[in-house]
């Protein structure tokens, strides 16, 4: 059933090659496979797998291309899912609107917390970002309007713009297919914008970015709050796939799950969240049979990970690419 | 949909066909197999279910019965996107089992929308047969209401009139502590206070300090699992019992006392839908299911799933099709329950599955005979009794005008 | 007698002596955590897990082997410690050069398959452990269980020991010197990949020890660990990352202040130590004991 999946791993090389035709084509490419996707894999599936993917590709933003390490990310993740859940479920908001309160919301949170956090560095960083989704979730706990642990259960899917009945797997399909490249744009020109490169600058020296006359902090702090509503975008789409929201999506466990998603993929390459959580999500699912090894599994598949391919899946495919061009050229 | 578009098509076949055609049933247990509750189901559930297509003699009868099982983490998302794929991929009729109150109404949901049937054993939440009642979901053993109602009012009944509650603070325990609160009041009781915990909490001892200087009789425990343990055991530390006050378990399962041991846990009381060294039947499965999973005894909730399983394969077989859920519980709405692990019942129209609930007491270390035998009988509370009236429910299957 | 807030003072009493014998805990996990912080820059995740398994050592000791809990006292430590050790030289020891991140990694995915080894074996529900020390004794204002009083007294011993060590004894400096310059120590003829494993595995130990504390007082199961050991990390960042000083004065104290919390806001007891870290991170960034680098 998997015989679209492999299309990622195997043609990520395309992408990273320096021609930018060769870029675009593998774009188009990828676009075609998951346009077909949903007839071959079971859809709800991929719909997990982008979800995640572009929670992982929000996160990567910042950690592998701005330096920053943030343990606090569910908190835009599980924050706007619960805020799109409440709006679509007791405000009867249509889908699109229930997405963007999910998004601003997000944003907002992520410039309060990127306020206070970015005055720190390093590992000060993570645990500020930790402490403050912390916060968080005890919110959430004890807000009524969350469900406890029950979460908010039964979202209608309802349908977009009126038209386009999301109730069907296949639309909702689309539609979260259309979120997740737009998200991915999104990233991928600010990566490549002079925006990128200053946020690049900051992670190799920050020292000298300063020195450079670049205001430092207002670029994190933007970086901060783009990868925080994107997060948040990625958090609202899942409510629509799975119809529920909980206190799971804000856990801190779940800002870990994001990091060894971008880790096991490769941080600071484009394709690596990606092909991360698609990895995370498909042990999820497809090692849910093997019962109680699942913890010991995911365990020696991570230490296999930082022993043997430090760089991720991702980022050893470019590695190996990159000598074998050497030994081409030279 | 071309899938189910087959089944459909399949057996509708089949049941215009031979005689002898056999009605396929794929059976999926979806419960924690690697957390806080796979003691109480996990593969237990598994071994439990398939046991029960077994006994039923399913192939006989014409029934293809297949079991497959899952891990749902405990995590909503996960448990609902197995129940999809199962669902929509698998051809998966039925799931089973499910503990953790906010999978089971996640799944319960995907089932009504899916058309199939959801017999859960291992929830806790009263809600699955309340406001969140669904005509695809029957739930069989127990629940919080049944549980604060056999233990609340057998102890104030006994002299147990002031309660004081150690209160997980999640919904479940919420849940525990208010249903109980008012069977305590209604029953002429008091509550002197109550404390919120939170979740994971592994230190007792403030808490039980404030439990003690509330000069409460009882010490209501309205949490679930490890803290339950860790509650019990400090408050053995502590001479919570020593000084007089009695503690009530809320919610506590065999693997929970096992785990305890007696010593800690004698004197106990608390509330069970199944124990078994009841009688020679429930003996005799404990047995079987001893040999199969290391020695360790059945919980509840794997009786549970056996005698849920059992009465889910009666309708099949009546109807001669698992295909369209909402007629399959039916049927299970239609026939009394039988079998030999819950003896006699039904499934009232709101999904609940009535029997008698027992109220039992922890035995002391010098009257247990070995392991495994913990319990001695103090109660019964009667069918009749035993769970919420549906004139007080509040589930719109049931609810007049 | 008047009240503070509607809590009599003596219950305020026991509330604070309980808030001590709960940060005897946090103190002894966060000290081992900053040993290993302090002298291998690695974040041991595995903490936890190996918290876990110190519990459950002295479990096996006693239950397969008949040793009582005072021999597994020491034994348990040695063993997981040893344990720890293997890992440290296998697979740590290549991560040095490397981000944090690494380590973190690594000893996360380690925690994983310990806690599913013993999950699998065990069962998640937990082992019983029988006090060792029973009864207690009546303080007036509280009671007192004798093996709680024990906890305090054996956790304040061990702490200063280590810091005493570290601090003031000359192999304490030459761990305190490799961890600033290792090749101009091993330039002196010190074995300094030794040293490491060393204090990898007496920082494991402390981990273990506190699990074998603990074993009679909370349930012996699998997660335990897990569920504290993101707590512990607050602790040694509030203290001061690496801080020796800082880990045991804040692991006490902040044990104090959860105390607090539990009788004036219960539901918040699990969450005010991260509203501390993150106040503290904001006004003193090192950590309270912490000196910027």
């Amino acid at each position: 059933m998997s015989t679209s999946t492999p299309a990622h791993p195997a043609g990520a090389p395309a992408a990273t090659g320096s021609g930018a035709s060769a870029g675009t084509l593998f774009g188009i490419l990828a676009i075609a496979v998951l346009l077909a996707a949903p007839f071959g894999v079971y859809p709800v599936f991929l719909m997990k797998v982008m979800c995640f993917a572009l929670f992982a590709c929000a996160f990567n933003l910042l950690l592998g291309y701005t330096g920053l390490l943030s343990f606090g990310h569910a908190m835009f993740f599980g924050g706007s899912a619960y805020v799109c859940a409440h709006t679509i479920k007791v405000m009867g908001f249509s889908p699109e609107l229930g997405i963007l309160a999910g998004v601003v919301f997000a944003a907002a949170l992520g410039f309060i917390s990127g306020l206070l956090a970015i005055r720190r560095q390093g590992i000060y960083f993570a645990m500020v970002t930790l402490a403050l989704a912390q916060m968080f979730f005890f919110f959430c706990l004890q807000a009524r309007f969350t469900g406890g642990e029950d979460g908010l259960q039964a979202v209608p899917r309802g349908s977009l713009f009126g038209i386009f009945d999301l109730s069907k797997d296949i639309n909702l399909y689309y539609l979260v297919l259309a979120i997740f490249v737009f998200g991915f744009l999104v990233i991928y020109r600010t990566i490549h914008s002079p925006f990128g490169q200053v946020l690049k600058a900051i992670r190799e020296n920050e020292p000298r970015a300063i020195s450079l006359g670049y205001r430092v902090n207002q670029y994190k702090l933007l970086a901060f709050v783009l990868s925080a509503a994107l997060a948040g975008l990625a958090g609202a789409t899942k409510v629509l796939v799975f119809q529920l929201a909980s206190l799971t999506d804000v856990a801190w466990q779940m800002s870990g799950e994001v990091i060894l998603m971008t880790l096991v993929g490769g941080m600071g390459t484009i394709l690596g969240p990606i092909v991360g959580a698609a990895v995370i999500v498909t042990m999820q699912n497809y090692l849910a049979g093997l019962g109680e090894w699942v913890l010991v599994i995911q365990g020696v598949i991570f230490v296999l990970a930082v022993s043997l391919f430090r760089r991720g899946f991702v980022g050893e495919v470019i590695a190996i690419i990159q000598q074998f061009k050497a030994k081409k050229a030279g | 949909m071309r899938l189910a578009a087959i089944f459909l098509a399949a057996s509708s076949l089949m049941g215009a066909g031979a005689a002898y055609a056999q009605v396929p049933v794929k059976i999926g247990v979806l419960n924690d197999q690697s957390g806080l509750y796979a003691d109480l189901g996990g593969q237990g559930s598994v071994w439990a279910a398939k046991k029960a297509v077994e006994d039923f003699g399913a192939a006989a009868k014409g029934l293809k019965v297949e079991v497959i099982f899952a891990d749902h983490q405990n995590k909503a998302d996960v448990g609902t996107s197995v129940a999809r794929q199962w669902y929509d991929v698998d051809g998966v009729d039925v799931i089973v089992d499910t503990p953790n109150s906010g999978v089971a109404l996640a799944v319960s949901g995907v089932t009504k929308e899916k058309n199939k049937v959801f017999i859960n054993s291992g929830a806790a939440t009263s809600d699955l047969t309340g406001k969140a009642c669904t005509p695809n979901t029957v739930h069989w053993t127990y629940d919080t209401w049944a549980l604060a109602n056999g233990t609340g009012k057998a102890i104030v009944k006994t002299g147990g009139d002031t309660w004081f509650f150690l209160t997980a603070d999640y919904a479940f325990g919420h849940a525990l502590e208010r249903d109980t609160s008012e069977v305590v009041k209604a029953n002429g009781g008091k509550v002197l206070g109550q404390v919120r915990v939170p979740l994971n909490n592994a230190d007792f001892s403030s808490f039980l300090l404030q439990a003690q200087s509330s000069k409460a009789k009882i010490v209501g425990l309205a949490n679930a699992g490890g803290d339950t343990i860790n509650s019990i055991k400090q408050a053995s530390e502590y001479g919570i019992v020593d000084g007089g006050q009695k503690l009530a378990g809320l919610l506590i399962f065999l693997t929970d006392v096992h785990s305890l041991g007696l010593k800690v846990a004698q004197g106990l009381n608390l509330t069970s839908a199944w124990y078994w060294d009841q009688t020679d039947a429930n003996r005799k499965f404990a047995d079987a299911f001893a040999a199969a999973n290391g020695g360790r005894r059945p919980t509840m909730v794997q009786a549970g799933v056996y005698s849920g399983v059992t009465h889910y394969l009666k309708a099949v077989e009546a109807l001669k099709s698992a295909k369209d859920g909402a007629a399959v519980v039916a049927e299970m709405k239609k026939i009394p329950t039988d079998d030999p692990l819950f003896g006699k019942g039904e499934v009232r129209a709101d999904g609940r599955h009535i029997h008698p609930m027992f109220l039992f007491e922890v035995k002391k270390p010098s009257e247990s005979k070995g392991p495994w035998d913990y319990y001695t009988l103090k109660a019964t509370i009667p069918a009749n009794e035993a769970f919420r009236p549906l004139a007080d429910s509040d589930c719109p299957l049931v609810k007049k005008g | 007698m008047f009240e503070l807030l509607g809590i009599p003072p003596q219950a305020l009493f026991g509330q604070l002596l309980l808030g001590l014998i709960n940060g005897a805990f946090y103190a002894m996990l966060s000290l081992g955590l900053a040993v290993i912080f302090g002298l291998l820059n690695v974040i041991n995740f595995t903490h936890g897990a190996q918290y876990m398994m110190g519990a459950f050592g002295a479990w096996m000791l006693l239950n397969y082997a008949g040793v009582p809990f005072w021999g597994a006292l020491v034994l348990s430590p040695l063993i997981v410690a040893i344990i720890g050790m293997v890992i440290e030289r296998t697979l740590l020891k290549r991560l040095y050069h490397l981000d944090h991140l690494y380590g973190l990694l690594l000893t996360f995915g380690l925690a994983l398959i310990f806690e599913g080894l013993f999950r699998r074996q065990y069962g998640s529900s937990g082992l019983p452990y029988n006090n060792p020390l029973p009864g207690g004794t009546n303080l007036g204002f509280m009671f007192l269980p004798n093996y709680r009083a024990f906890v305090v007294v054996a956790s304040i011993v061990v702490c200063f020991a280590t810091w005493y060590v570290i601090e003031r004894t000359k192999l304490g400096s030459y761990l305190r010197a490799a961890t600033e310059r290792p090749d101009l120590v091993q330039a002196f003829g010190i074995d300094v990949p030794r040293m490491i494993t060393l204090t990898y595995g007496f920082g494991v130990g402390l981990a273990a020890l506190a699990g074998v504390l603990a074993a009679p007082a909370y349930q012996v199961s699998p997660t335990m660990g897990s569920n504290l050991i993101i707590v512990v990390f607050a602790v040694v960042v509030i203290g001061g990352m690496g801080s020796i000083m800082g880990a045991i004065v804040t692991g006490f104290g902040l044990g104090i202040v959860e105390g607090l919390t539990k009788v004036f806001y219960p539901e918040a007891s699990s969450t005010v130590i991260f509203v501390i870290m993150a106040i503290v991170l904001m006004v003193k960034p090192a950590g309270l004991f912490g000196t910027a680098k």
